[in-house]
């Protein structure tokens, strides 16, 4: 059987009296792409938030690789492998395109503390986070300063912050929201590469149905915070709960 | 060349002279300028580069803002006034006094750092504000260990002092002070390369990534807490250093001279001045700023003199005035020159 990468169980967060993210228990397997859906306000960044830790838990728990992780910080886990990208794009604005991506290869390296050598003479950081910024190819703005980057720079590098990560769960939180017609394909085709790669698995929000039914293995649906779906895309966007509760009338034009 | 300065290059032709132009005139100081003035001048500026520069690592790179980087400046000077005192003159006693001030003020950052800088930043302002107050109550207070206002006078090696007289080079009488002051210069080079080297390594980015994006930077992995606090220590180790040949330098240590609220201002302009987060501002900062502490007054005399029989002119160009202009001066280069001097050579190349 293969093994259960990253699990929730009865996940939980209250704010004041309002039931953000209720119950939610899913597991998640390697080699497996799992879309999450759901209408806006159904929970599905504050899930992904409580997976990464950003929001501590009302009640639950998280699982990765077997360990619980629901007390552990941001930082901890991500260094146990938990790699997330941001809706809203979240870099490092007044430093260069290869400084950003260099930053994550240096914390999943361990130098951060090295005080006395020079950063820019590691060749070794150097190339793992120039063969990143090619692969998204961004290579060629490498000395640019992220804040004078198009919008669509800024989410491939987002993208490629990820990668560069090297995570064993990816979390990816609308990676093309925002992209133009011809940006949007690069970033799809990185994510569909990563899926080859099959002792990852991989946690997609998105919105767009045709991003869903090319990449997903499966999909769960949200509505409002509880998990009102969970199977393979076919099945889930014909069930009745996904078309009473969420898509309805979207899905019945496709 | 490269090397010692880290591979972090002026990078602006005039920023360049100029930086070049502060340091040969330092080197050369007690030749160039002799008088007992100008080498005073020449030695608080030295030490005043590697304070400011320390307090930029927090403040520029790290995005902290501290209010007890005195109170770290006089941990160092006090270190070695009471070593000095206590074990006797004597060179052992400035090592263990720069030494134990050194490693308290880092003891002392930490546990600031950890208490405090897991909230937010304004916290750890608060704090160090509160601190550095206390600190600086207690030290008057307990006159029996450190003067109490009247701070503490003490013996340094012979070898340092200007009754140490070996000949005469240049029409320049070679005394210990000349020896003192180069001990000085030496020690703040080293101190001011090696803070260049450590924003530029590894753990310098990172640093400069917290100020960023603290959220982003924890989101990759770096556990933000433990690198706030390692640079206040840093910081907080250096500036004490600083201190320590201060209190060399001078042979005395009082509140005023080494924890005064004032001297923590003049460290907070000379980095805004020079420029934030790129360590060089400090050199230029520190220069100007103590240039005008030192002179501003006589300038200021003199114009004052001249304009005499002018009422309103006259008042205003009185050398007491001169904070008032000093004032004047940073507002307009916070205005115009927002990212500093040095910001400003480097955008204009």
């Amino acid at each position: 059987m293969i093994p259960n990468l990253l699990e929730t169980e009865n996940l939980t967060v209250r704010f004041g009296g309002h039931v953000a993210v209720d119950a939610v228990s899913c597991a998640f397997r390697a080699g497996e792409l799992t879309a999450i859906v759901g209408p806006n306000g159904a929970g599905k960044t504050t899930y992904f938030n409580l997976i990464s830790g950003q929001i501590a838990a009302s009640a639950g728990k998280v699982r990765l690789l077997g360990e619980d992780i629901t007390n552990l910080s941001v930082a901890q886990r991500c260094r146990r492998g938990l790699g997330r990208a941001f809706q809203l794009t979240n870099l490092f604005p007044d430093l260069s395109v290869l400084e950003n991506v260099r930053l994550v290869v240096q914390a999943r390296r361990n130098t951060g503390f090295r005080l006395l050598s020079m950063a820019d003479r590691r060749t070794d950081l150097y190339e793992a986070a120039m063969q990143v910024l090619t692969r998204v190819r961004l290579a060629d703005l490498r000395a640019q300063k992220v804040s004078e980057l198009s919008h669509g720079n800024q989410r491939k590098l987002e993208v490629a912050m990820l990668i560069a990560l090297d995570p064993k769960v990816y979390m990816f939180d609308e990676p093309t929201a925002g992209m133009s017609v011809d940006e949007a394909p690069v970033v799809l085709d990185l994510i569909a590469q990563l899926k080859a790669d099959t002792d990852r698995t991989i946690l997609l929000v998105e919105h767009k149905l045709d991003v869903i039914r090319t990449l997903a293995d499966r999909i769960i649906v949200l509505h409002n915070g509880a998990l009102a779906a969970d199977g393979d895309p076919a099945t889930v966007m014909a069930s009745d709960v996904v078309q009473e509760a969420y898509m309805g009338k979207e899905l019945e034009d496709v | 060349m490269l090397n010692l300065l880290s591979g972090d290059r002026p990078r602006s032709i005039i920023l360049t002279l100029i930086l070049l132009a502060i340091l040969i005139a330092l080197a050369l100081a007690p030749f160039l300028f002799p008088g007992v003035r100008s080498l005073e001048t020449a030695a608080r500026i030295c030490i005043f580069i590697v304070l400011a520069a320390s307090y930029d690592l927090l403040l520029g790179y790290t995005g902290i803002v501290s209010f007890a980087h005195t109170m770290f400046f006089g941990m160092g000077a006090y270190g070695v006034a009471l070593a000095s005192t206590h074990m006797g003159r004597g060179y052992d006693a400035l090592i263990v006094g720069s030494l134990g001030g050194a490693v308290l003020a880092a003891i002392l950052a930490l546990g600031i750092g950890l208490f405090s800088l897991r909230v937010r930043a304004i916290f750890f302002a608060m704090i160090t504000l509160a601190v550095a107050s206390a600190v600086a109550v207690l030290v008057s207070q307990m006159s029996w260990l450190t003067g109490g206002e009247d701070g503490l006078n003490y013996l340094i090696p012979r070898e340092l002092t200007p009754a140490f007289r070996f000949g005469e080079a240049f029409g320049v009488k070679l005394t210990g002070k000349l020896v003192n002051y180069y001990v000085i210069f030496g020690f703040s080079l080293v101190l001011f390369l090696l803070l260049l080297r450590i924003v530029n390594s590894p753990f310098g980015r990172v640093l400069q990534a917290i100020r960023e994006n603290d959220f982003r930077a924890e989101a990759i992995g770096y556990r933000v807490v433990w690198y706030r606090t390692a640079a206040t220590c840093l910081s907080a180790a250096i500036a004490a250093l600083a201190g320590s040949l201060f209190a060399i330098w001078l042979r005395y240590v009082g509140p005023d001279t080494t924890l005064s609220f004032e001297i923590m201002l003049d460290i907070l302009l000379m980095v805004v001045i020079g420029g934030m987060g790129t360590i060089y501002g400090a050199v230029l900062g520190a220069t100007i700023f103590v240039l005008a502490q030192n002179y501003l007054q006589n300038l200021m005399g003199v114009a004052s003199e001249a304009t005499g029989s002018i009422p309103v002119l006259h008042e205003l160009l009185s050398p007491d005035r001169w904070l008032l202009w000093l004032g004047v001066l940073f507002i307009l280069s916070v205005y115009f020159f927002p990212s500093g001097i040095v910001g400003r050579l480097r955008a204009g190349r």
